[in-house]
């Protein structure tokens, strides 16, 4: 091995100064972490890293980013027109229930208007893409492509087509970093659509499974139900479907059934997602029903407060209320 | 042969590329087993030229890693200084073993690293990550005598061009 002269070697090895560097770096970390962990001092530094760390994650997810372009746009003739009939037929259908979603929705507000609760408008949605990054092994986070500068907030909610997705747990400048609800760091409040019952449903670690460990034994709960958030964490709106239960098990010895229930939204594969600004555009709204302006009987257009450009669209409107009842 | 202008740049490009490498996704049966590269090329860089890169090396290495992965501000940094502190500790010793032996060094010191970024998940009150964090270490010691053959090949190369330069 071509060694090197003693004299430079020995700089990194008698050298005084390396154990008090060694000593200071140390601190320095330890100091990082708990002002990270415990006080949240780091919030805007973080912000910074993590938003010229950016460049390396775009250069990371850039061989599947071609991929995706590549299929989008090798797409032959045939295929696209196959795809475009499809999508054109799942319109005509989606169009068709909006319909009577709108009448739905009119009635709703008109008989909560009678009840003098909240009304709910159309939540403001903005489609992000899920980056093909890897964040940290061990725990179900990804990267999405949209960041503070597209308005997001630590704990907006990310649905898809199906269901719930996560939420943001950290937004930096021009990405951010969400945590899916299968995460076992997650818990997420919702209720069972057809008994209203609520509970909780914690995430797993895996990807395909979340649990529900609060259910008294005699509670009233089958496989498929279906579980949709309640809103009562004040992260998620209510009414979006998050997971259908899958199993049901009664295991003697302990007072809480064991359910297990399947997100409803594909989790391994999902690519892009739906960000939710929920109610009339602010995320405090949607804490605390406030009382808010009567809304017209007149029927709505999906209430739609968005600007027109940049690909947003409407969500559909709930169709549970979410106050109210008792189990 | 003197080392003083050996250019830096290509060294701290093959520890970012290894940072980076560490978030390439993969499919979900290999996670498990992804290797820690950017510590397994710091062990190169600190072994082989100690006087140019240490522990302020380790260090930011350490931290973009942590912002990369979303991890406690500071738990990579710390866990790469450690390692990197040993390494350079033991430099003159661990530089002359058999591959064998530098081989079990690199097991230890990935060992230790991965303690540490355990030890700090659970101060922290972090899930532990389960057997994943030690499957890593098996597979950076497999991968070391190729990321070695790697590095040696371009350090020789920068050597041989400073040489020419100088």
């Amino acid at each position: 091995m071509a060694l090197s002269t003693p004299e430079s070697d020995q700089r990194g090895f008698r050298d005084p100064g390396n154990g008090l560097r060694f000593a200071v770096v140390c601190a320095l970390s330890i100091a990082l972490m708990v002002a990270d962990n415990r006080v949240n001092l780091l919030q805007d530094i973080r912000r910074v890293l993590a938003a010229s760390a950016f460049p390396l994650q775009v250069l990371v997810d850039s061989p599947a980013a071609l991929g995706r372009w590549l299929g989008e746009n090798g797409a032959t003739r045939s295929r696209l027109l196959k795809e475009n009939e499809a999508l054109r037929a799942a319109t005509l259908e989606q169009g068709a229930r909006l319909q009577r979603m709108a009448v739905l929705e009119a009635e709703n507000e008109r008989l909560r208007a009678l009840l003098d609760s909240t009304a709910k408008v159309g939540d403001r949605v903005l489609i992000a893409e899920i980056m093909s990054v890897d964040t940290d092994p061990f725990r179900q986070r990804v990267v999405i492509n949209k960041g503070s500068q597209d308005d997001t907030f630590i704990g907006q909610a990310l649905i898809d087509a199906d269901g719930v997705v996560g939420q943001i747990t950290r937004d930096q400048i021009f990405s951010s970093q969400a945590i899916l609800i299968t995460d076992a760091e997650h818990a997420l409040p919702v209720e069972v659509l057809r008994t209203r019952q609520r509970t909780i449903a914690n995430g797993t670690g895996q990807l395909d499974r979340l649990s529900l460990p609060f259910l008294p034994r005699n509670t009233d709960i089958a496989t498929g139900d279906l579980l949709v958030t309640s809103g009562l964490g004040g992260i998620f709106p209510p009414g979006y479907p998050v997971a259908v239960v899958s199993k049901v098990a009664t295991d003697s010895g302990t007072e809480f059934l064991n359910v297990e229930a399947e997100p409803a939204a594909a989790l391994s594969r999902v690519r892009e997602v739906l960000l939710i600004w929920p109610g009339a555009q602010t995320p405090t709204d949607l804490l605390g029903p406030a009382a808010e302006t009567l809304p017209e009987p007149a029927l709505p257009e999906p209430t739609d407060t968005v600007p027109p450009d940049s690909g947003q669209e409407t969500a559909e409107p709930e169709a549970i209320p979410a106050d109210g009842d008792q189990a | 042969m003197s080392r003083r202008n050996v250019p830096r740049w290509p060294v701290w490009l093959t520890m970012i590329g290894a940072a980076a490498l560490m978030t390439l996704p993969l499919p979900d049966a290999l996670t498990a087993y992804r290797p820690a590269w950017a510590t397994l090329v710091l062990i190169y860089w600190i072994m082989m030229w100690p006087g140019r890169f240490g522990l302020g090396a380790a260090w930011a290495i350490g931290l973009l890693l942590d912002v990369l992965q979303g991890a406690t501000l500071g738990q990579h940094a710390l866990a790469l200084t450690v390692v990197a502190y040993i390494t350079l500790r033991f430099h003159l010793q661990i530089r002359i073993f058999p591959l064998w032996q530098l081989t079990a060094t690199v097991f230890a010191l990935l060992g230790l690293e991965a303690f540490i970024l355990f030890w700090i998940d659970g101060v922290a009150g972090n899930p532990p990550a389960g057997a994943a964090r030690w499957s890593q270490v098996v597979t950076g010691a497999v991968l070391w005598p190729f990321v070695m053959a790697m590095m040696d090949r371009l350090r020789e190369r920068l050597e041989r061009r400073d040489a020419r330069f100088a």
